[in-house]
C-alpha cells in the first residue's frame, strides 16, 4: 500500500492573508511539498497538468525531473497527465525519459481534462475527448512495448516505422492509471489491458466511485490479469488535520469557503459528510480512512490533496508532518493487518522488473550503428529479432 | 405485456415559498382532484410532496458543485419512481420561479423521460398567463416529458372564479387517463436505450453497461473507426 499526496497545481490567494503567490513562488513551493513527503515517510507524489492560469503545472515531466533530482525514494507521477491533447508520441518519449532520470520511480495517471477551450488549443475538440482518450492510450501502450510502430488512427499523422526513444528503463514501461470519475469506458480500456484504475474521490460520496470501481475488477479479471482482487486501485482524498479536532476546523474553514471548486457552496460539516473530505485530529483522519478501505476493499494507492486553496507553504508542510507521522503510520499498520494475501502488491519498478523477467537477464536496449541516414529502419536495436542486414558496397 | 396499474404514485412539486403557499395550493388541488376521480374508477393515487423552499439551499449547492444533499436525494427518488407529476411555480418577473427552474436544471435530463406531468403556475396578475406556455413547457419539453394539454394558471382574481375549477378538473384527468395509459413505463420497457443516458445517470440508476459499442472497442485496443475519406 502506498500513500502519497496529490496536488492539482493551482495559485490561489490565500483568503486569509491575501497573499497571491508568484508562478515563481509557487513552482518552488510544490518542489519543497515533494521534497518534505519524502521526509516525512510518504510514497508519492503527484501533479496535475494544466494549460491555463491559475494553474502553473504545464509541463509536469519537467517539473518531476527536477523533484527526482531531490529525493531518493519517493514515487513520481501525475493527477492527471492529459491523454486527450497531447500527442501519445511525444508522452512515451517524456516519461520514459523521466523513468531514466528518477531510476524507475515513475508511474501516471492518465486523464482526458474538462477544460473545453485547452482542446483546441492543441489541435483537438473535446466532443473527442473520450475516443481521443481511448485511442491515443492504445497507440502509447504500444509505443513502450514494441520498437518498431506502423499505425494509423483518426487523430494525429500515421506512423511508418516510428521508433519511441529512449526505450523505457529496463524495457518495462512506466506503470499507468486510469483516472475516471463515471466513464465506464476508461475503467474498461484500464481493465483490459491490466493496468490501474484511479478514483478522483473527492467530490462525491464514496458511493459513486464504488460503482465504477467494482466494474474495473469485474473487468480485469474477466480479461484475464488476475482475480477481482489483485485489481490495481488507487484513490483519492481531501484532509486537513490538527492536534485537535476543533483547531483543524477552525484553521481550514477560510481555505473551504474560498476553495476555487467547492468554495461558496456546500458548508463544510455537509461536505465532510458526504464526501471522503475529513477535517479534524489525526485519529478522525485514520478513521475515516479506514472506511475506503472497507467500502472499496483492499487498494494500492491512496492519495491526499492537501495543497490548494491557497494555503500557504508552512501550513502545508505542517500537513504533511501530521500525515507522515501521526497518521500513514497507524494506516500502514491497520491496512497491513486486514490485508487479503490475495491483493497485488502496489506497483513499483521493481516489482514489474520482476514480473518481467524473473532472475533472467533485463533487457538494455542498444541502438545499431547510425547509417548516416538520420532513420533507423526496421530493426533499430542490436538484438531486434528481424535484425536487418545492409549490403556493404566495396 | 403485465396488467394495467391501478396504484399510482403522484409526486407534487411545488416552488412556492410561503406557508401556506397559493402555489401549493393550486398543486394541491390537482392532485386531490386526480386522486378523487382515481378513486371513482376503482384506483388509487399516493401523492409525495416535494416542497422546494426547504430544499433551496441545496440546490444552490447542487447548482455550484454538483453535490446533492440529502433532501436533493430523497427528492431524485420521490421524482424517479413518480407515475406522475404536478410541477407547480409562482412567477417572479415574467418567469417561473429561480428556485423552481434551478432545481430542474440541476435533475439527470433522464429522470423524467415520458412521465406525464401537469405544469401550473400562480402569479399576481393575469399578464403572466402565458408563462406556463411559453416557458415551462420547454424546460419539460427538453426533460423528454410528457406535458398535458391543459395548463393550469392562476392569478389573484381566479381564485373566486369556477372556470379556474374546470382547468383543474381537466387537468387532473388528462393526467390520470396518461398515468392509466402506463406510457412512461412503456417507454421505459421499449426505448429507453434509445434516449441518451450517462453512467449513474437517471437519479444514480442507469448503471448498466453496454460492451457492445465503438467506444468499447476502442477501449479494448479495437482499431479506431475510420473517418471518410475527404479524396
Amino acid at each position: 500500500m502506498q500513500f502519497g499526496v496529490f496536488s492539482v497545481s493551482d495559485i490561489t490567494r490565500d483568503p486569509v492573508s491575501g497573499h497571491t503567490p508568484s508562478e515563481a513562488e509557487r513552482i518552488k513551493a510544490v518542489v519543497e511539498i515533494a521534497v518534505k513527503a519524502e521526509e516525512v515517510g510518504l510514497d508519492v507524489f503527484a501533479i496535475g497538468e494544466h494549460h491555463n492560469p491559475p494553474f502553473f503545472s504545464s509541463s509536469p515531466t519537467t517539473l518531476l525531473a527536477g523533484i527526482a533530482a531531490r529525493t531518493e525514494r519517493l514515487i513520481l507521477t501525475t493527477a492527471t497527465t492529459l491523454i486527450t491533447t497531447n500527442d501519445p508520441v511525444r508522452i512515451a518519449e517524456e516519461y520514459a525519459m523521466l523513468q531514466h532520470l528518477a531510476g524507475g520511480r515513475v508511474d501516471l495517471m492518465l486523464g482526458r481534462g474538462n477544460t473545453a477551450p485547452v482542446y483546441p488549443w492543441f489541435g483537438q475538440d473535446i466532443r473527442k475527448g473520450l475516443e481521443l482518450a481511448l485511442e491515443n492510450y492504445n497507440l502509447l501502450h504500444r509505443l513502450w512495448r514494441e520498437d518498431v510502430v506502423d499505425w494509423e488512427g483518426n487523430f494525429r499523422t500515421p506512423l511508418q516505422g516510428f521508433t519511441s526513444t529512449p526505450r523505457p528503463l529496463d524495457d518495462v514501461p512506466p506503470f499507468v492509471w486510469h483516472g475516471s470519475i463515471r466513464t465506464p469506458e476508461i475503467a474498461e480500456q484500464a481493465a483490459f489491458y491490466g493496468n490501474g484504475f484511479f478514483a478522483n474521490h473527492i467530490f462525491w460520496p464514496s458511493a459513486h466511485s464504488l460503482r465504477l470501481i467494482e466494474f474495473y475488477r469485474t473487468r480485469f479479471e474477466h480479461y484475464g490479469h488476475g482475480t477481482k482482487k489483485q485489481a490495481v486501485v488507487g484513490l483519492g482524498g481531501q484532509a486537513y488535520i490538527a492536534k485537535r479536532s476543533q483547531d483543524a476546523v477552525k484553521e481550514f474553514r477560510p481555505y473551504f469557503d474560498e476553495a476555487p471548486v467547492y468554495g461558496h457552496g456546500p458548508s463544510l460539516e455537509d461536505f465532510s459528510q458526504m464526501t471522503p473530505l475529513t477535517v479534524g485530529s489525526p485519529q478522525e483522519v485514520i478513521d475515516k480512512t479506514l472506511t475506503f478501505q472497507e467500502t472499496f476493499g483492499d487498494y494500492q494507492r491512496q492519495l491526499f490533496l492537501i495543497d490548494h486553496a491557497g494555503m500557504p507553504l508552512k501550513m502545508v508542510l505542517d500537513q504533511l508532518e501530521l500525515l507522515g507521522g501521526e497518521v500513514v503510520p497507524v494506516l500502514r499498520k491497520e491496512l497491513a493487518a486486514r490485508r487479503d494475501a490475495e491483493a497485488a502488491p502496489a506497483p513499483t519498478h521493481a516489482g514489474l522488473v520482476e514480473a518481467k523477467y524473473g532472475d533472467g537477464p533485463v533487457r538494455q536496449p542498444r541502438p545499431n550503428a547510425n547509417r548516416g541516414d538520420n532513420v533507423t529502419g526496421g530493426s533499430p536495436y542490436q538484438d531486434s529479432q528481424d535484425s536487418a542486414t545492409y549490403p556493404t558496397i566495396g | 405485456m403485465s396488467e394495467p396499474k391501478r396504484e399510482f404514485r403522484l409526486a407534487v412539486v411545488s416552488g412556492g415559498t410561503s406557508d401556506p403557499s397559493s402555489t401549493r395550493l393550486l398543486a394541491d388541488r390537482v392532485a386531490g382532484r386526480a386522486a378523487a376521480l382515481a378513486s371513482d374508477r376503482g384506483e388509487s393515487v399516493a401523492v409525495d410532496v416535494v416542497d422546494l423552499r426547504g430544499l433551496s439551499g441545496e440546490i444552490a449547492t447542487a447548482l455550484t458543485s454538483q453535490l446533492m444533499g440529502p433532501g436533493m436525494e430523497r427528492a431524485i427518488e420521490v421524482l424517479g419512481r413518480a407515475d406522475g407529476i404536478v410541477a407547480s411555480a409562482p412567477v417572479y418577473k415574467a418567469a417561473p420561479s429561480g428556485l423552481f427552474s434551478s432545481f430542474f436544471h440541476v435533475l439527470d435530463n433522464d429522470l423524467l423521460i415520458a412521465k406525464p406531468v401537469v405544469l401550473a403556475a400562480t402569479a399576481g396578475t393575469a399578464r403572466h398567463a402565458l408563462v406556463v406556455d411559453d416557458q415551462m413547457r420547454p424546460l419539460f419539453a427538453y426533460l423528454r416529458t410528457m406535458t398535458v394539454p391543459t395548463s393550469v394558471f392562476a392569478a389573484s382574481e381566479d381564485w373566486n372564479d369556477a372556470e379556474l375549477g374546470k382547468r383543474v378538473d381537466r387537468a387532473a384527468i388528462e393526467l390520470l387517463l396518461l398515468m392509466e395509459s402506463g406510457f412512461a413505463d412503456r417507454v421505459r420497457d421499449e426505448s429507453w436505450k434509445s434516449y441518451q443516458h450517462s453512467y449513474g445517470s437517471a437519479g444514480g440508476t442507469e448503471v448498466e453497461i453496454d460492451l457492445d459499442t465503438d467506444l468499447m472497442r476502442l477501449a479494448t485496443g479495437g482499431a479506431p473507426r475510420q473517418k471518410p475519406r475527404s479524396d
